[in-house]
């Protein structure tokens, strides 16, 4: 149904695509997989019409899509659903699958059909939702639905999900697969970017397989499985992805909001979306400056809207906060120091850019939070919380980030890192600690922590909250003026009352 | 070749148009009006300075025509009051100083946007100055106030000189200063620079307060020129200064800004309003252009971004 047909497109000093010819079928889900900086992301921006190729072509149902028009793109058929969601918050959910072309009578829109239909297309997909809310009020996961429907609202024939779990909680994860079934039965070609093993054996019925621009391979997913497709993505076996190592632990580096660490651990926080666990890391990190000069770093969960100056340079990037350290008299620049400081982070992090003065939002997501990472190196950091530090990386970034944090505990550092990668936590964390509704359920082990336990205590006890909606947005406008308690490090302060998923001075959320 | 069109095309077309107009526009290519379009250019380029850290920081200020207005009057009455010129410089700045801090404050601090915030203080400032002003100018008659914007040095009268120290000051500011890298990481995004530990803050109420301080000396040289203190001049200004800054390359969203593409800006919109002034264009027309060539500069740069993607 839809061929790829060598396809290249060439940055400046990058080959993203080369020659990359595969087809997908109707009636069925393509996954497509590649470590970050493969190509996938270009792939599937040509497929929008966001990108225009330098050679080859897109061919659906026999027809040669023109390129370089996203509005083309849409009435040829295709709809790409993105992580970060383009909908119209103010608007209803009903207005937005139908913008565009909104039904309407001489010029005026005819409401009552666009509810009807707007009720139609989510009856298809089996979607409880009400027309007529807005969409600013809906969770993640439902507007995500609502972008489906948007998608079948134009009679797309080909869907592409990139990344479309990476923020949804296990049950809302099943709702999507069950969605993307139906798609499947009205013989739509299903893409399916992922990084996630288990997702694409779950529901994918080929796996496609890019490496450095380049197309390694097209399989059906029952001829291979998930260490198949990894070697191919990353061209080496990797045995074991996380590769933990015992570390000996020191004293205890923190003690702040009920969560103790020790240099040279890494405690893992598991739980779901919405269990608070990055509103926990925000209270332990309440004030920024005065955290960093007690040596607490945080890697935030959003990298693009919290973590990188994507405008600027690697270098720049890098001695963002340390370079009042380095800096003469408090306040001009120490250059030598900088450029020096960046060049070994770079090279100790390997974070793979043509040069330091690149742009650091043209690098791939894993080299992005390496130079983060390379960021807190240059401070003296004694704690470093991480919040989803591998979200949206790939495999063999994603290893490297770990190796990362046991070259750091092994220097004594304590780590706190939070993910909702529940196999990640158990394989890299000494300890791991589970949160649900804003507070600590559990403990455990790196010996006593299994899967089920883990699980067990980061379900949600009845009343069940229908869809939690992390509203980190709105945590964070309030933790500007900061009124509550600094973090202390242990040995130089008193330790603070414990206090266990205490609401930010923002309020908590939705 | 590319790269050179990259990273110097506003150079290219500056100095492209110079060259044009030196042969198409009769008396463009003498010293004489050289020195003249350079001292037309004084008020915006200094403005233009403090003005760049506000669109690298991710803001603008519309209030700087108003506050060279008030700087203007408060200094007239202050020079005709005291007679003491030390005063009627440090009164104004710190006048304007202190609006700047407002609307910092205002914006920082409170999170209201820029446009609402400097559009208000425009008002009210430029209110307070036909206040005090009582509406019409204010003659200044000591006349070693008036030397102040008329002495010369090799040359150049004194505004060229101060807004050369402004390039260069402010130059240093924004490259060589923790102060103005962090304006920089904050126009790019203002969470990631202040989890960072940036104190986002007080950097942009800083950045305000300095760009209300040198609109207000900027007022000052201007009604010492004039011997006078004009409760209408600069309307409009702000948006020269910003077309200026837009021209030289300075991004609207913050980030992306170099002192130098803000000079080359300056002087483009220098150069366009003298060679039509020498052309005997009607100034309604010489508005019509310069809208026209701020669009086609956009334009351009997006173009030449395009090709990047």
């Amino acid at each position: 149904m839809l061929e790829f047909q060598n396809l290249s497109k060439a940055f400046p000093g990058v080959q993203a695509l080369s020659e990359v010819s595969f087809s997908a079928s109707g009636c069925s889900v393509h996954a497509l997989c590649g470590e970050n900086g493969a190509g996938k992301s270009t792939l599937l921006k040509i497929l929008s019409g966001m990108y225009k190729p330098d050679t080859g072509q897109l061919v659906l149902e026999g027809k040669p899509l023109r390129f370089g028009s996203p509005f083309h793109a849409i009435q040829a058929g295709i709809a790409v659903i993105y992580q970060e969601l383009h909908l119209v918050p103010e608007m209803t959910v009903a207005e937005n699958v139908f913008l565009g072309h909104l039904p309407s009578k001489t010029g005026w829109v005819d409401n009552r059909e666009l509810v009807a239909q707007t009720v139609g297309k989510l009856e298809e997909l089996g979607i409880a939702l009400d027309p007529n809310t807005k969409v600013g009020d809906l969770s993640l996961a439902q507007r995500q639905m609502v972008e489906i429907a948007k998608a079948l609202s134009r009679d797309a024939k080909v869907i592409a999900f990139d990344e479309p779990t990476s923020s949804l909680s296990a049950r809302e994860v099943e709702t999507l697969f069950a969605i993307i079934e139906k798609l499947k039965r009205q013989e739509k070609a299903i893409l399916y970017v992922s990084h996630r093993m288990d997702e694409i054996f779950a529901i994918c019925d080929t796996v496609t397989v890019l490496r450095d621009g380049k197309h390694i391979e097209t399989v059906p997913s029952a001829q291979t499985d998930a260490a198949g497709v990894v070697k191919s993505m990353v061209g080496r076996d990797i045995s074991d992805i996380y590769g933990w190592r015992p570390r000996s632990v020191g004293a205890i580096a923190l003690e702040s909001h009920g969560l103790t660490v020790r240099g040279g651990e890494i405690l893992g926080i598991f739980g779901l979306v919405g269990a608070g666990r990055t509103e926990l890391l925000k209270e332990i990190y309440a004030n920024p400056a005065q955290s960093i000069k007690n040596g607490i770093c945080l890697c935030p969960e959003d990298r693009k809207k919290e973590g990188i100056v994507s405008v600027r340079s690697v270098a720049e990037n890098i001695n963002l906060s340390a370079r009042r350290r380095f800096s003469k008299l408090g306040f001009w620049i120490n250059e030598p120091a900088e450029r020096e400081n960046a060049t070994q982070q770079v090279e100790a992090m390997r974070v793979k850019t043509p040069n330091l003065e690149q742009q650091i939002g043209l690098l791939s997501g894993g080299n992005q939070q390496k130079a983060i990472l390379g960021r807190w190196l240059s401070e003296d950091v004694k704690v470093l919380l991480l919040d989803e530090p591998t979200r949206g990386i790939d495999v063999g970034a994603k290893r490297e980030i770990y190796d990362i944090l046991y070259d750091l505990s092994e220097r004594g550092v304590g780590v706190v890192m939070v993910s909702s990668d529940l196999p990640e936590v158990l394989g890299v964390a000494d300890r791991v600690l589970v949160m649900r509704q804003g507070v600590i359920s559990a403990e455990f082990s790196r010996e006593e922590a299994t899967p089920e336990k883990c699980l067990a205590a980061a379900l949600p006890t009845s009343p069940n909250p229908s869809s939690p909606s992390p509203s980190s947005q709105s945590w964070e406008e309030g933790s500007e003026g900061s009124h509550s308690p600094q973090p202390h490090l242990v040995s130089p302060s008193p330790n603070p009352p414990p206090r266990i998923g205490r609401r930010g001075p923002g309020g908590g959320g939705s | 070749m590319k790269k050179l069109w990259q990273n110097n095309g506003m150079l290219l077309v500056c100095a492209l148009l110079f060259l044009v107009l030196s042969f198409t526009v009769p008396n463009f290519a003498t010293v004489e009006n050289a020195k003249g379009l350079t001292m037309s250019v004084t008020t915006v380029g200094i403005v233009a300075c403090t003005m760049l850290f506000c669109l690298a920081a991710g803001d603008f200020d519309l209030s700087v025509g108003s506050v060279v207005a008030l700087a203007g009057v408060v200094a007239a009455l202050v020079i005709n009051k005291t007679g003491n010129i030390a005063l009627a410089i440090a009164i104004p700045v710190a006048l304007g100083f202190g609006v700047g801090a407002i609307n910092g404050f205002v914006i920082a601090r409170l999170g209201i946007n820029a446009l609402i915030t400097t559009l208000a203080t425009m008002q009210i400032v430029r209110g307070f100055a036909r206040l005090l002003a009582d509406g019409s100018s204010i003659g200044i008659s000591n006349e070693a106030f008036g030397k102040l914007g008329q002495y010369k040095l090799l040359e150049f009268q004194s505004p060229v000189w101060v807004m050369v120290l402004c390039f260069v000051v402010f130059g240093l500011l924004l490259n060589k200063t923790i102060y103005g890298r962090n304006t920089l990481a904050i126009g790019g995004n203002s969470e990631a620079a202040r989890l960072s530990g940036v104190n986002v803050v007080r950097t942009k109420i800083l950045i305000f307060a300095v760009q209300g301080a040198v609109a207000a000396l900027a007022g000052v040289l201007l009604a010492s020129r004039v011997s006078s203190g004009q409760p209408n001049t600069s309307e409009g200004l702000e948006l020269q200064v910003i077309s200026g800054c837009v021209l030289g390359g300075v991004s609207l969203t913050g980030g992306v800004g170099t002192i130098s593409g803000m000079i080359v800006g300056v002087f483009i919109m220098g150069a366009v309003q003298n060679a039509m002034n020498l052309l005997n264009i009607p100034t309604f027309w010489q508005l019509v252009a310069s809208g026209a060539i701020l669009l086609a500069a956009v334009l351009l740069d997006k173009l030449k971004n395009r090709k990047n993607v």
